[in-house]
């Protein structure tokens, strides 16, 4: 690779540029909004309304609104099953590589991190999603780290190939791609794009990323929109709670997908929630807490904000908060998850990116969601 | 200051006057009680000769949207547009294209098509509409500078029946949102300005009330209430109270 970016406002050569206002909109608002302005009255004035604006969503995110939880988790559930019904749609990830050409300072994978790497052949691919098919998930979300040399997109093509056999929905959450990169890999078989930012503060995004591709900020920043471009269907969006401000990274990432929303329509539109967990390296980082009960706020005010977007329960939060969130504001849950490579077959090939808290099988989610009174859904999309 | 702007036109009154139903001698009476700054044109109907020529009725400083009204298709309306111009209407167009006689609604597909037509000739395109979020979101896509969604049949005076398909437009287009047509009552003018419309558009309303220069002064008035009242932002309603929120406790209190 080139010489690194000196700013992570700049592009490398081969990044595509894409003729989009979203993130001067998202970068302006986000720059200016005070989440200490708000008051009590305030919040019953968004909570009132059938629909919300960016401005209101901020209100929700607010330190006015921690006194509001319960109202809102009455809202958010009425906006849930409005929306979708009692189904919540089980998926797992898997982890094909974990070679990673960053220096993401909060990152098990960080390529100075001396973790075990690893790269399945697609004969491994195949042993693992085998394994996976058999417990029964429809629904697949492929991951890499984010090394193009060592992962290449027609590397991340064959994967999506052979999950094509075993999954009726392929997800990806890989390194951010050109638009014709991501039709090609919608092309053979995927149709979700999940793309986090970290941070939307341009600042600390710059601190946390010193070098590699990753650091390009806006190159980051419009995937969505590339993959979208490039015929994907769906698009995800967060960042990991507790790097930057989480009140205005929230904000930003409600605000980023609100405005894709707008500009495409037709693109299904998803959450995460990722909180920093305990991580190899993590004490080099000085990464801020976000207590569950932020986490649930953060939550809820994206649910009633966007009450049509899909949200997704990550098996970073533990069993007591995934069965509560599944039945107010979460709409997809992870389950039998490995977050290392190969994890789905008897011997681990490379290390975990980080540690998860919910190690529960596909099996045991399903039986949860039947006695929280929930519908486990296992396929909602028909690719034709 | 707040101004309705209508492409490169910009307006302080929101209160838009349909003409095709008074005298024309009425029309500046109505004018000046309402507060009109733009009052419509049909431009089939409109004579050009000596005698009762429209134009002769309407006030200086009064803006003309001419329509396109009979036309059946885009070709129509775009040759309706272009003869109002050469008639010194000036180049800001209300695309009307209806092709049911007995409904008299608005055909979206091919409004979309003459406003395509007409944003390219350089006119200013308010499109007459069916409230559908996919047309506006094509007559958008197509130059419109407005989009008119109807708020109910034309002339049946019963107000906002299509109210929650116009508060879809209002949150999802950026442009102004102009309700025309089915407004019967100077309250359900206000209850559009509240819900955040951007102006209203009436005709029979007026045409059809007792006194008609009074009723003009009402619609200003209530035009003026609804957009100060959504200007100012609602205050709360309480109406999240009264369900027992037990069920919560255990969760909320498990928390870390």
């Amino acid at each position: 690779m080139r010489e690194t970016i000196s700013s992570c406002m700049e592009y490398y050569p081969e990044m595509e540029q894409i003729n989009s206002d979203i993130m001067s909109k998202v970068l302006a608002m986000s720059g200016t909004v005070n989440f200490d302005s708000y008051t009590q009255s305030d919040v019953q004035s968004v909570l009132s309304k059938d629909f919300l604006s960016p401005e209101d969503f901020t209100v929700l995110l607010s330190p006015a609104a921690e006194q509001y939880v319960e109202p809102m988790i009455i809202r958010a559930k009425t906006e849930t099953f409005k929306h979708f019904g009692n189904s919540v749609c089980l998926f797992t990830p898997i982890y094909i590589a974990n070679y990673c050409e960053n220096q993401c300072v909060y990152c098990g994978f960080n390529c100075m991190n001396k973790i075990k790497r690893a790269k399945l052949s697609l004969d491994e691919i195949e042993t693992d999603m085998q394994n996976i098919a058999q417990t029964g998930l429809k629904e697949i979300l492929i991951l890499t780290g984010e090394a193009r040399n060592a992962s290449g997109v027609e590397y991340i093509g064959d994967a999506i190939k052979i999950a094509k056999k075993y999954f009726l929905n392929i997800g990806i959450e890989i390194y951010p791609l050109n638009s014709d990169e991501y039709n090609y890999l919608h092309s053979c078989g995927a149709d979700f794009v999940s793309v986090y930012q970290e941070t939307y503060i341009p600042d600390i995004y710059d601190k946390v990323h010193p070098f590699g591709h990753k650091r390009s900020y806006p190159y980051r920043f419009n995937a969505q929109e590339r993959a979208l471009m490039g015929g994907m269907r769906g698009v995800s969006f967060g960042s990991l709670l507790g790097l930057g401000e989480f009140r205005k990274d929230s904000f930003s990432a409600g605000y980023h997908a609100y405005l894709i929303q707008k500009k495409y329509p037709h693109a299904e539109i998803s959450f995460s929630f990722p909180r920093i967990r305990p991580y190899v390296n993590k004490e080099f980082s000085n990464s801020g807490d976000v207590f569950e009960m932020q986490l649930l706020q953060l939550m809820l005010a994206f649910r009633i904000f966007m009450p049509y977007a899909g949200i997704t329960i990550s098996t970073r939060e533990r069993d007591f908060f995934r069965n509560n969130i599944v039945g107010i504001a979460a709409t997809k849950i992870s389950a039998g998850v490995s977050v290392g490579v190969g994890g789905h077959a008897s011997d681990t090939k490379g290390d975990e990116q980080f540690e998860i808290s919910d190690p529960r099988s596909v099996q045991e989610i399903h039986h949860m969601l039947l006695s929280e009174g929930l519908q486990p859904v296992y396929n909602d999309y028909v690719r034709v | 200051m707040d101004k309705l702007k209508l492409g490169k036109y910009s307006f302080d009154s929101r209160f838009i006057l349909g003409s095709g139903k008074f005298s024309l001698k009425m029309m500046e009476t109505v004018i000046e009680h309402g507060g009109v700054e733009i009052a419509t044109l049909a431009v089939r109907r409109a004579n050009t000769g000596k005698d009762e020529n429209i134009l002769d009725y309407i006030p200086n400083g009064i803006t003309l949207l001419p329509n396109t009204s009979g036309a059946r298709n885009a070709q129509e309306a775009v040759r309706i547009a272009k003869l109002a111009r050469e008639l010194g209407c000036g180049d800001m167009v209300k695309v009307e294209v209806v092709t049911d006689t007995k409904y008299l609604l608005p055909d979206n597909y091919e409004t979309i098509k003459a406003t395509e037509l007409l944003a390219k000739e350089g006119f200013t395109v308010l499109p007459y509409m069916y409230p559908d979020l996919i047309a506006a979101r094509e007559m958008v896509n197509a130059g419109a500078s407005a989009i008119m969604p109807l708020g109910a049949p034309i002339g049946s005076n019963k107000g906002l029946l299509t109210k929650e398909f116009i508060q879809i437009l209002v949150n999802e287009i950026d442009l102004p949102v102009i309700v025309d047509a089915g407004i019967g009552k100077p309250s359900q003018a206000c209850e559009a300005m509240e819900l955040g419309a951007d102006a209203v558009m009436a005709n029979t309303a007026i045409a059809t009330a007792g006194n008609i220069a009074q009723m003009a002064k009402a619609f200003k008035s209530a035009i003026e209430a609804g957009r100060n009242a959504y200007l100012a932002g609602f205050g709360r309603v309480l109406d999240l109270q009264g369900e027992a929120s037990s069920p919560l406790t255990g969760f909320l209190e498990g928390l870390k």
